[in-house]
């Protein structure tokens, strides 16, 4: 496993590390999905993991969250910290940890409630709003960040399902960030979108990395092109290398990314 | 006559084989060549076999319908022209029934079809041998029919074979004949279902008609009071019974709410705990074991409620400083609620189970409990699921009769107190047609009319629960 930490070296404000993981392995029952992987996700950038299909980058993803907690047949081997804090220390709350870092899915998957009450579900279950005012504005200002609030401003109490599918997913993000989290995991957000609604994705993607730190599970190589900064690229649940984005997909190291990237596997 | 509905099998049987092995070439003229235009050995086979058995069975039903009633007429025929008797009184017809029944046993008997004949044909023009008469008549038919039906139902059933087998020769495929007439088959069964279902609606309907021609529908609707047992005295003092229907309406709703509090809460939290907390095995030994509570006899239900809940409602009340009527609402609803515990548990269940993962973790992402995942994403979304199980829940208690029959009380009141007795639609029917009933009274069709007025809210309540499912299943299943 060639592991090149090319750094670059032009922003040194960026490098400020937001999550590192370290020595990270997830078994579904008997199999491996996540075979010891460490990789460090720096601050309000974002960050593509891409790969063929079964290769363990959304496990990845979901053990940031401990979203693979819901899994009865699942154990997870190694470190996670986010800042200061270990994920996976028994005495970290999931539910406050879960708060911290946001996640949307590769479907957009609002609930089937108002658009109001979709984007104020984190807060309220947090507890960050105390009352209607404080409410209001958390959804206005989510939803202005998601850059829906001037297609939903006056339909706030429409139904959620009733947006088409990039607003939903703009919904989603809404709702994703609406409790302040530091972090963004995005699952494949845009498989389930049309070209259009996709580069409204991208777009909204450039402008949230200046608040979130973002990692984006793709399995468009022209997607984590065009928004991400690092890439790191994931191989039957190993981490292959992981890279300043054009490094890996111009001048990769391992001959397997570079059979990846130029479409000869997968 | 047993075994002459295994006749036409048996012919088919023999078609099919015929057709299948036979060398004979007209049984199967297309052997070998030209397969496509004609159909294969095993297609013409199938062919026959229908067409056999359809020959069989028609003759069979034939026989059903028109020979017993022949044969009536003519045993009748026997015992009125001996005697010079007519059956248009009353008291003839009554003298003729008699006669005919002593024909009957007489031909059942087992006395010689000789000595029958013998005192037959004694012209005579008294009772016995107009008996004898009949009965040699009776005896005959009987004694004919048992070489008669065999030999026309083998004949119908040949006669099927050779149209069958000759399909091909006019150009018919088998294959498709064959598809025909299974087509048509198929449509007769569904038609026939579909036949009882509105014949019983039709019966009902016009049962109540007759009521509603002597109690007028405004009365039966809105009246207040519900006193049928009283007609049948009021005969004679030229008055009615009261028949208004609210308060056996409003008892039937009381006991139903009450059996929709108990069951309602239980059923949603049960349900919520099998598919948000259970782990998938518990799950899938629960689900089987709710659905098999569902089919507890009702009677036994009754017992439950006569023996065990009844008491321990009153002490308890007692207790408490409620005094419980002895048939009380209370008791009633409540093991109807347990009753339909299972029904809305499971049906609550699947709604649960259908509501997407994807919600789930949408939730759970956002740093929610299991609760506040349940509570405020999952049953939200199940809602409608859930409306249309408890209004099938309640379509199924307002029909419930066993329990209610056994713990509720009989007298209808104007009240709405369920520590009060109260009765319900399904009770009042039964007393009302238990017993010696006659049908030229507003006592008795009144039963036919609550029927009715139970059926149609209970079919709309049905119809309702269908339409709210399918609006969210369209919602949900994209």
């Amino acid at each position: 496993m060639t592991q090149t930490q090319t750094t670059a070296t032009t922003e040194g404000a960026d490098n400020e590390i937001c999550l590192e993981a370290r020595n990270l392995s997830v078994r579904y029952g008997k199999v491996q999905a996540v075979k010891d992987i460490s990789l460090v996700v720096r601050a309000r950038q974002v960050t593509a993991l891409i790969g063929p299909s079964g290769c363990g980058k959304s496990t990845f993803l979901r053990a940031i969250n401990r979203m693979n907690d819901l899994i009865p047949t699942c154990v997870v081997q190694g470190s996670v910290r986010l800042g200061e804090t270990e994920i996976y220390d028994p005495a970290v709350e999931v539910e406050a940890l879960r708060a911290r870092i946001g996640m949307v899915f590769q479907k957009p998957n609002p609930f089937a409630t108002s658009i109001y009450n979709n984007v104020a579900y984190g807060p309220r279950v947090q507890g960050l709003v105390r009352h209607r005012r404080e409410t209001d504005e958390r959804v206005e200002k989510s939803l202005r960040r998601a850059g829906l609030w001037d297609e939903v401003k006056d339909r706030l109490k429409e139904s959620g399902t009733s947006l088409s599918g990039g607003q939903q997913q703009r919904l989603c993000i809404a709702r994703a960030i609406a409790a302040d989290p530091e972090v963004v995991l995005m699952d494949e957000p845009c498989s389930a979108l049309d070209p259009i609604a996709t580069a409204r994705i991208e777009d909204l993607m450039d402008e949230l990395r200046a608040r979130y730190t973002i990692v984006i599970v793709t399995h468009s190589m022209q997607q984590a092109a065009r928004v991400s900064k690092r890439t790191a690229f994931f191989l039957l649940g190993e981490l292959v290398e992981e890279g300043a984005t054009g490094e890996v997909f111009t001048n990769p190291q391992d001959e397997r990314t570079l059979n990846y990237v130029t479409g000869r596997m997968g | 006559m047993g075994f002459a509905f295994l006749l036409p099998w048996l012919v088919a049987a023999c078609g099919w084989m015929a057709c299948r092995w036979s060398p004979v070439a007209w049984l199967s003229p297309v052997a070998g060549e030209g397969q496509h235009a004609q159909g294969t050995a095993a297609q013409l086979a199938r062919l026959v076999f229908l067409t056999s058995l359809l020959g069989g069975l028609l003759v069979l039903l034939l026989w059903l319908l028109l020979e017993p009633p022949v044969i009536a007429q003519r045993s009748t025929q026997a015992l009125l022209a001996s005697e010079a008797q007519s059956a248009s009184s009353r008291q003839e017809r009554v003298a003729l029934d008699l006669l005919r029944t002593k024909a009957q046993n007489l031909a059942a008997g087992d006395r010689p079809t000789e000595s029958l004949k013998v005192e037959a044909l004694k012209d005579e023009s008294d009772s016995v041998a107009s008996v004898a008469r009949a009965a040699l008549v009776l005896r005959q038919a009987t004694e004919r029919e048992a070489w008669l039906l065999p030999v026309l139902v083998v004949l119908g059933g040949l006669l099927g074979l050779l149209a069958g087998s000759q399909a091909p020769r006019r150009g018919l495929h088998p294959r498709k004949l064959a598809e025909r007439i299974i087509a048509v088959l198929l449509l007769l069964s569904a038609a026939t279902a579909l036949a009882v279902t509105v014949g019983i609606l039709l019966s009902l309907i016009f049962e109540s008609w007759r009521f509603f021609r002597l109690v007028p529908l405004s009365e039966f609707l809105f009246g207040l009071r519900w006193e049928p047992q009283i007609a049948l005295r009021a005969d004679q003092v030229a008055g009615l019974g009261a028949f208004g229907a609210v308060p056996v309406l409003l008892g039937t709703a009381v006991i139903s709410l009450v059996a929709l509090l108990v069951a309602a809460p239980l059923g949603i939290l049960s349900a919520v705990w099998l598919v948000e907390y259970a782990s998938p095995r518990t799950r899938s030994i629960c689900k089987p074991v709710l659905e098999i509570l569902a089919g507890i006899p009702t009677v036994v239900y009754g017992f439950f409620a006569v023996v065990a809940l009844a008491p321990a409602f009153r002490e308890g009340g007692a207790w408490l400083g409620f005094t419980l009527a002895p048939n009380s609402a209370l008791v009633a609803g409540f093991v109807m609620g347990v009753m339909i515990l299972p029904f809305i548990s499971s049906l609550t269940d699947d709604a649960l189970y259908a509501v997407p993962q994807s919600l789930r973790e949408g939730a759970f992402a956002l740093g929610a409990t299991s609760f506040e995942v349940a509570s405020r994403v999952v049953l939200p979304t199940a809602a409608p699921g859930i409306v249309s199980a408890f209004l099938l829940a309640i379509s199924r208690a307002l029909g419930e009769t066993m329990i209610v029959l056994m713990a509720a009380g009989l007298l209808a009141k104007m009240t709405i107190n369920p520590l009060d007795s109260v009765t319900t639609v399904t009770v009042q029917i039964v007393t009302l047609l238990t017993g010696d009933t006659e049908f030229d009274n507003p006592k008795t069709l009144s039963a036919f009319a609550l029927g009715l007025l139970l059926l149609v809210i209970t079919l709309f309540l049905n119809w309702l629960a269908l339409r709210v499912s399918r609006r969210w299943h369209k919602e949900w299943s994209a």
